[in-house]
């Protein structure tokens, strides 16, 4: 068996593999926190909180509703943007006029209450989120059994980290939300309702921390605490990527993956510090990130 | 002005100890159970180790030696210094007599630090390092439920005189997984089996992916998961994800209970093999016992929540017989007193503080082998008390070696 | 007249408060109180927020207890310890984080602490999981015994007294007039010839001392030191008592410290409900009341003590959103 550096070449290309659809997790669920802050220049502190209600969501669906695994994914992050529109409307909107640090503050502490809310209500044990029977079993790919789950959530991570780039970049609406950001005033001059693009703005970032949620479920744990666990990491993606730019997350989100797949492989104990390690290396020499826009 | 106040002070005490009747302490008995209420442990021990004290309060007759017994509880979030605290605010203001139930073996070590100086008695029924009755062991600390070297010998001997001889460790980079390993190692080699690698997280983890993949292309029979709540519950989820039990090894969950089960599901959970302390579906003392806890609790007992039964009401037995709730009289009168209610089989308590009792090998059973709600297990092997602990012989407490 | 005769009561409540309340709450209230002020001479007079400061604190914890129990350093060298490792991580920090400000300043600030807890949790001597426990009180400068708690309150008393009068001088100091005008206009501080990093490098160092101060402090009350004193959410923790108390104030601080610890020891017994709780602290105060306790109510307390007032407290600048 050939080996590279004491490993089996099998189980290397096994472990790349792996890391490539934690890295595809990565990207969606740090895209919505990229969208945020780009658009809004606010960090988004409860998108952990919110990525976690999107597992929840999904299964009280399931265990209340009956409603499965793909009516999960269309209307839990329904929901929680809708939650997610509450909040900016009810709280966040009294502090775009100060120092952005008050946002970041407010949004630590509403993270708390959702996380201690959840905490209360259900224990941190999780509840069982099952695979949905359409996607059990795998393909034996020669150097690994790729469960037919794990590649579907490469598809979709692709299909939305695409989508949102695209409803960003390329259409008129994107178009608007950029501009928004670059010059509300003019912009609210030419007739455009401003306040409500930065709702609409919000409740996208947190509809796709939702949807990495529902992916999540069936194979993390449905937990309170399965937020506070991702947020860390989240950050780090973001930041590595360029604070405010989504081909920048989308893209480190994946190259973190790879990383931390390789460490695990070497020196397994390190895998969760690999991340930060990147990052203040890039802050160090690339403060704006790899694809940010500021300095 | 501060000495007349000391004198003052001084003059009152000696005048209530001289004038209390009762020999217990400021005239009653107060219990105190700490244990992780919001935190990865709750379920397996948090209300529901409350609950399994009310219990026992309430079975006994809610006075002893004609004084009331009070209940206080905690959550100690399972961190050290937060036990700490509670635990010196308890004993220095609230004058609590038993601490009870005590999840995280740093929670454990630190408050037996403090027992030790402050002269009280504190029973752990969830916690888990064999080092509190061993080096780390002191006259007034007691280990009733299980311990690491239990678990370890339970699931490692046992697994191997099946035929489970080769194993791979998913082990949690810290104190407790590393003991775990390190304990099961030494059994499986004793029988005669070989561990052929081993793979240390970090911990907490979400994702065993990768650590799964290496455990499968070992080869190994058993994957031993050298860690505790939710990482075994992913771990295990995971490991049905890749097809690991139908590609044909087995997983040892080292420490795995049955809040744990049920939180999975036994479609994901099936097929695990684990060492417990306790079954609500044994016998029917056992089941007569825990059909009364459901109606409380909402839940089936874990181990540990049985344990605080045993423990509280045993307790109460030694100090209605030793007529005072001085704790080293008490812990003499527990050491006397006969054990046998429907959680300790054949138990001794034995100098260390350590109690021996019957643990249980035990197999979670597939969906269709479910014939009720929670019937979970299929219990493989009784494990004898003798057996079960570590031996005296090879113990290092000071207190065995006097 | 009024002013001393409340001077009066608040010395004598502080005398005689072991008396009354558990002087183990009182003493771990004061070690948050001069955490928290650290984090205010960096967020209230420089007008950085570092959301790492648990590194600090924590890594102090550590070095301190290591000091006094393995090394066998008497108490009050082992305060000094702590408070130089603070001082030397404040260092480190703020050369890595001085060149920028705001939310990237606060970002790094969190991965370097999130760095630093993952060391701390490899480390042997740190003893992960388990904490540095059993760390021994010995006899504050050879004469008194500090094991008996009564003796160990005043020490600390006298210790937090002594890191406010610091605080005092070094924010009433040229350095903290130049700070306060850095904080509040960056360019023209620059264009007057001061190097702004070279500031935010020396306000974190000092920071960073009385932070350490704080963590060597509450390793030799509480006799332990743990992985929670470096986990973010400590970040958070003090955040929020900066805030309740008065960003910007002097005894703002020590305010929100004995609340924040006050409400953790009261809903000990619930765990979840303290999240939620800080949570909706944390949102009152940022929505309605920025200035926190002390920053409401000095100018009260002042007009009704018919004072000049002193001048507003400070929040962090209000500007107009870009």
């Amino acid at each position: 068996m050939t080996e590279i550096f004491g490993i089996p070449m099998q189980l290397l290309f096994g472990q790349l593999l792996l890391g490539v659809i934690n890295g595809a997790f990565y990207a969606t669920l740090s895209l919505g926190l990229a969208l945020i802050f780009g658009m809004l220049n606010i960090v988004n502190f409860t998108h952990g909180a919110m990525y976690m209600m999107g597992a929840f969501v999904a299964w009280l669906l399931l265990h209340y509703l009956g409603l499965d695994y793909w009516w999960a994914l269309l209307l839990a992050p329904i929901a929680v943007a809708l939650f997610a529109a509450v909040i900016e409307r009810l709280l966040l909107r009294h502090l775009y006029h100060l120092d952005h640090l008050y946002g970041f503050l407010l949004l630590f502490g509403v993270s708390l209450i959702i996380e201690g809310g959840f905490r209360y209500g259900y224990g941190v044990s999780g509840q069982p989120y099952s695979i949905p029977p359409e996607l059990v079993g795998g393909i034996n790919l020669g150097f690994m059994f790729l469960p037919g789950y794990r590649a579907w959530v490469i598809v979709a991570s692709l299909t939305i980290c695409f989508g949102t780039w695209f409803l960003v970049e390329r259409t008129k609406l994107g178009a608007y939300l950029r501009a928004a950001t670059e010059n509300s005033g003019l912009v609210g001059a030419f007739g455009v309702n401003v306040p409500r693009l930065i709702t609409l703005t919000y409740m996208l970032g947190a509809a796709l921390a939702a949807i990495a949620g529902v992916l999540a479920a069936p194979i993390y744990q449905v937990s309170a605490i399965m937020g506070s666990n991702i947020i860390p990491v989240v950050f780090a993606v973001v930041v590595i990527g360029g604070l405010g730019s989504i081909l920048g997350s989308i893209v480190t989100g994946f190259m973190l993956g790879l990383c931390e797949g390789l460490t695990k492989v070497f020196y397994p104990e390190a895998s969760n510090t690999v991340a930060f390690v990147v990052m203040v290396i890039c802050l160090l020499l690339r403060p704006q990130g790899l694809f940010g826009k500021r300095g | 002005m501060k000495t007349l106040a000391a004198l003052l002070g001084m003059c009152a005490v000696v005048a209530y100890a001289s004038g209390a009747a009762a020999d217990l302490s400021d005239g009653k008995v107060k219990i105190g159970v700490i244990n992780d209420q919001s935190g990865i442990y709750s379920d397996l021990s948090g209300m529901g180790g409350v609950r399994a004290a009310e219990m026992a309060i309430e079975d006994f007759g809610g006075t002893v030696l004609g004084q009331p017994i009070e209940l206080v509880y905690a959550d100690h979030q399972n961190k050290a210094d937060i036990a700490s605290n509670i635990v010196n605010k308890w004993i220095d203001e609230d004058q609590v007599d038993l601490i009870s139930d005590l999840p995280s073996s740093p929670a454990m070590l630190a408050v037996q630090e403090i027992v030790r100086q402050k002269k009280r008695l504190v029973i752990v029924s969830t916690g888990a390092t064999s080092d509190f009755t061993g080096k780390a062991c002191s006259p007034y600390g007691l280990h009733w439920t299980y311990d690491t070297y239990a678990l370890a010998h339970g699931t490692g001997k046992t697994l191997v005189e099946q035929g489970g001889d080769t194993w791979f460790f998913l082990t949690a980079d810290y104190a407790f997984g590393h003991a775990l390993q390190r304990d099961t190692t030494a059994f499986i080699e004793q029988g005669g089996g070989q561990v052929l690698g081993s793979v240390a997280h970090p911990f907490p983890n979400q994702d065993f992916s990768s650590f799964l993949l290496q455990a499968q292309a070992s080869g190994a029979k058993i994957i031993g998961l050298a860690n505790a709540g939710g990482d075994t519950i992913n771990s295990i989820k995971q490991a049905a994800e890749f097809g690991i039990v139908e590609a044909g090894q087995r997983l040892a969950g080292l420490l795995v209970f049955i809040s744990d089960v049920h939180s999975m599901g036994l479609q994901t959970a099936q097929g695990v093999v684990l060492t417990t302390g306790f079954y609500w579906d044994l016998d029917d003392k056992t089941r007569e016992w825990s059909k009364r806890f459901f109606e409380r609790h909402g839940a089936m007992p874990t181990m540990t929540h049985a344990g605080v039964y045993s423990s509280v009401t045993h307790y109460l037995k030694a100090v209605e017989a030793a007529g005072t709730d001085e704790p080293l009289a008490v812990a003499a009168k527990m050491r006397e007193l006969p054990i046998d209610d429907f959680f300790a089989r054949n138990a001794r308590l034995r100098k260390d503080g350590r109690l021996e009792h019957d643990m249980y090998l035990a197999q979670v059973k597939a969906p269709e082998e479910s014939k009720y709600d929670w019937d979970y297990y299929t219990i493989l092997a009784t494990i004898p008390a003798a057996e079960a602990f570590r031996p005296e012989s090879e113990s290092e407490c000071y207190l065995l070696k006097e | 007249m009024l002013r001393i005769i409340l001077l009066v009561l608040l010395a004598a409540a502080a005398l005689l408060a072991p008396y009354v309340l558990y002087p183990i709450f009182l003493m771990k209230a004061f070690c948050f109180a001069i955490f928290a002020s650290a984090l205010n001479l960096l967020l209230g007079y420089g007008g950085l927020l570092s959301f790492g400061h648990a590194a600090l604190f924590g890594g102090s914890a550590y070095v301190a207890g290591h000091a006094v129990k393995v090394w066998g350093l008497p108490p009050e060298l082992g305060m000094v310890v702590g408070a130089a490792t603070g001082a030397l991580l404040g260092l480190i920090f703020g050369g890595l984080t001085s060149r920028r400000s705001g939310i990237y300043f606060a970002m790094i600030t969190f991965a370097l602490s999130q760095m630093v807890y993952f060391v701390a949790l490899q480390l042997p001597f740190t003893g992960g999981e388990d904490g540095l426990q059993s760390v021994p009180r010995g006899r504050f400068l050879g004469l008194i015994d500090l094991n008996d708690d009564l003796a160990l309150y005043y020490v600390m008393l006298a210790v937090l007294l002594a890191a406010l009068w610091f605080l005092h001088r070094v924010v009433t100091s040229p350095f903290g007039h130049i700070l306060r005008a850095m904080r509040d206009n960056e360019t023209r501080v620059i264009s007057l010839g001061y190097k702004p990093h070279h500031l935010k490098i020396m306000v974190f160092t000092l920071s960073g001392a009385l932070a350490g101060l704080a963590g060597g402090s509450k390793t030799i009350v509480l006799g332990i030191a743990s992985l929670t004193d470096v986990y973010w959410h400590t970040n958070g923790e003090v955040v929020l008592m900066t805030i309740l108390g008065g960003v910007g104030t002097l005894f703002g601080p020590v305010v929100g410290a004995f609340t924040v610890v006050l409400l953790q020891n009261y809903l000990a017994e619930t765990g979840a409900w303290v999240t939620i709780i800080q949570g909706v602290v944390f949102v009152v105060i940022v929505l309605c009341f920025r200035r926190g306790l002390v920053g409401e109510l000095a100018p009260l307390l002042r007009r009704w003590l018919q004072r000049e007032p002193a001048g507003k407290p400070a929040e962090l600048a209000e500007r107009e959103h870009a």
